[in-house]
């Protein structure tokens, strides 16, 4: 086990130092990417100014739920890239030289690629989380939920990724249907689930359970619920949600039959 | 022209070919669509003051996501790796205007897959989602025939853009700066993150001054009557113009690019 740790942390070690070599592009993306993601929240804060309220939630609660979202978002985003980019693996044949070798083939996958430039959206993540902080009276009970709460969003996020992957053993190539649950379902995260239509709240509880791993909890760490037992397990949800979607990956391998390049 | 028109034919053809990824694109493009729709009414329960209606703003939405690949995302990437290799000499060596080319393969570009998704889309809009959530029909037929115009003129003016972005790369080779600083001014300013009447009052002669206003904004609000058939002529100048001025710039700056393009090898 710790052996593979140690495997893992090079393969990171590698793909930064790759990333770094071309220091002005790296920096050029980053800077690109937190662009891109600071204009959605230019976008919300718009809207405030435009409407001054959301069905009774203020821009400041709404800046927790979009920073812990999109902190969670940015980490599985940046960690992932080797389910999201599985289709492709698979279609080259790549995926068979992963086989062959006497490691676990998800611990490659895992080590494919830290995405450094996602460094911006990261970023951009914690300022507005910070923002949105000043304004809550954080006890230790909270602030842990907090982070239980972007560990299990962004669990749930990955999760999705290797389901993504998985469905490319059936498909070859990874659909871009999937892009509605991943940036769909970060985009539809970053805003309070209770203004959402009701089935579609459901889908997002029971199916992918967004609003578990960081609706509830982030009603809770705002005071508008008091601490109960779904604030404070639902992001373990998401934890689960990452079980089966390795789960079945695996079973996915099973199936798997190459390309024959 | 006949030359241009092959062009435009041939890459029309060749794009056409990928309807499953279109067809996964159709359904995240309804999902967004909804998931903005119920964002955008959550907001308006809350006020009767809006500078444009709900069921506009609605219809706004969905004719952002028809006509979505209208927005100049990234550089042409065959051409990017003509330049990049060199081969860019052998389009030199044809009878056509290596702008006028570039632009050519461009409006191909953006037509084909806005096409393959917007003819779904508007059956979608307006036939599948329940009433009060969809498209509603322009309200006149003057409405559609000046909105049929100004989505023409709106794929020029993209494809003014994308050629741009192409020329660009004769200075910088490998450049994802300038594609995409032009494609986040186009999806914040051009109203994909909001629609642009719902930005702050001060900041909307800015925002319909700029070129990004012409692709989705104004086409989407002639057709949804936002704007009316009296004013629908202003946004089609607008748009011929700003497409005029980019093209204009696109070929001195070609003109200028070739001449100080040296090839390696013999």
């Amino acid at each position: 086990m710790s052996d593979a740790f140690a495997l893992y942390w090079r393969y990171v070690a590698i793909s930064i130092r790759a990333q770094l070599a071309y220091r002005a592009t790296f920096a050029m993306k980053t800077i690109g990417h937190l662009l891109v993601t600071a204009i959605e929240f230019f976008g919300i804060w718009a809207l405030f100014a435009r409407f001054g309220t959301l069905g009774g939630w203020t821009l400041r609660e709404v800046a927790l739920i979009y920073g812990t979202t999109d902190i969670a978002f940015a980490l599985a985003d940046a960690t992932g890239r080797g389910f999201d980019k599985f289709g492709t693996i698979l279609k080259a044949g790549d995926f068979d030289r992963m086989l062959l070798r006497p490691r676990s083939p998800i611990l490659q996958l895992l080590g494919f690629e830290l995405q450094l430039m996602r460094i911006g959206r990261l970023s951009q993540g914690v300022v507005v989380l910070v923002w949105a902080s000043v304004a809550i009276a954080w006890t230790p009970a909270t602030l842990a939920l907090l982070v239980f709460s972007i560990a299990g969003t962004s669990c749930l996020f990955f999760g999705l990724v290797v389901l993504q992957a998985t469905s490319a053993f059936w498909t070859i190539e990874t659909l871009e249907v999937w892009n509605a649950f991943t940036y769909g379902g970060n985009y539809a995260a970053q805003y309070p689930m209770a203004i959402y239509r009701r089935w579609f709240r459901g889908f997002f509880t029971v199916i992918v359970p967004l609003a578990l791993t960081s609706y509830y909890p982030a009603r809770a760490i705002l005071g508008r619920d008091p601490l109960g037992p779904i604030h404070v397990l639902g992001p373990a949800a998401g934890v689960a949600f990452l079980a089966l979607s390795f789960g079945a990956f695996r079973l996915g391998i099973r199936r798997h039959a190459s390309t024959g390049t | 022209m006949t030359g241009y028109l092959a062009i435009v034919a041939a890459r029309f053809r060749a794009l056409l070919q990928y309807r499953a990824a279109a067809l996964g694109g159709l359904f995240t493009q309804v999902f967004f669509g909804l998931v903005r729709i119920m964002i955008l009414r959550a907001f308006y329960a809350a006020s009767t003051t809006a500078p444009i209606s709900l069921a506009n703003v609605t219809g706004y939405v969905w004719l952002g996501q028809a006509t979505l690949l209208l927005i100049p995302w990234r550089e042409d990437a065959d051409v990017a790796e003509q330049i990049r290799s060199g081969t860019v000499v052998y389009e030199l060596t044809r009878p056509l205007d290596l702008w006028g080319l570039w632009f050519a393969r461009a409006v191909a570009w953006r037509t084909a897959p806005v096409f393959l998704r917007m003819v779904p889309m508007f059956v979608i809009a307006m036939l599948v989602v329940p009433a009060g959530w969809g498209l509603a029909p322009p309200p006149s037929v003057a409405a559609f025939v000046l909105w049929s115009i100004s989505f023409g003129c709106a794929v020029l003016l993209s494809a003014a853009l994308t050629s741009l972005m192409s020329v660009a790369l004769m200075w910088t080779i490998t450049g994802d700066g300038l594609p995409m600083l032009v494609a986040t001014c186009a999806t914040m300013f051009g109203g994909l993150v909001i629609p642009l009447p719902l930005f702050p009052g001060w900041a909307q002669p800015v925002l319909y001054a700029l070129p990004f206003a012409g692709m989705l904004d104004l086409p989407s609000r002639v057709f949804t009557g936002d704007i009316s058939v009296a004013h629908a002529p202003w946004v089609i100048a607008h748009q011929l113009g700003w497409t005029l001025a980019l093209a204009l710039l696109g070929r001195w700056l070609t003109s200028r690019g070739v001449r100080r393009l040296v090839v390696q090898g013999g």
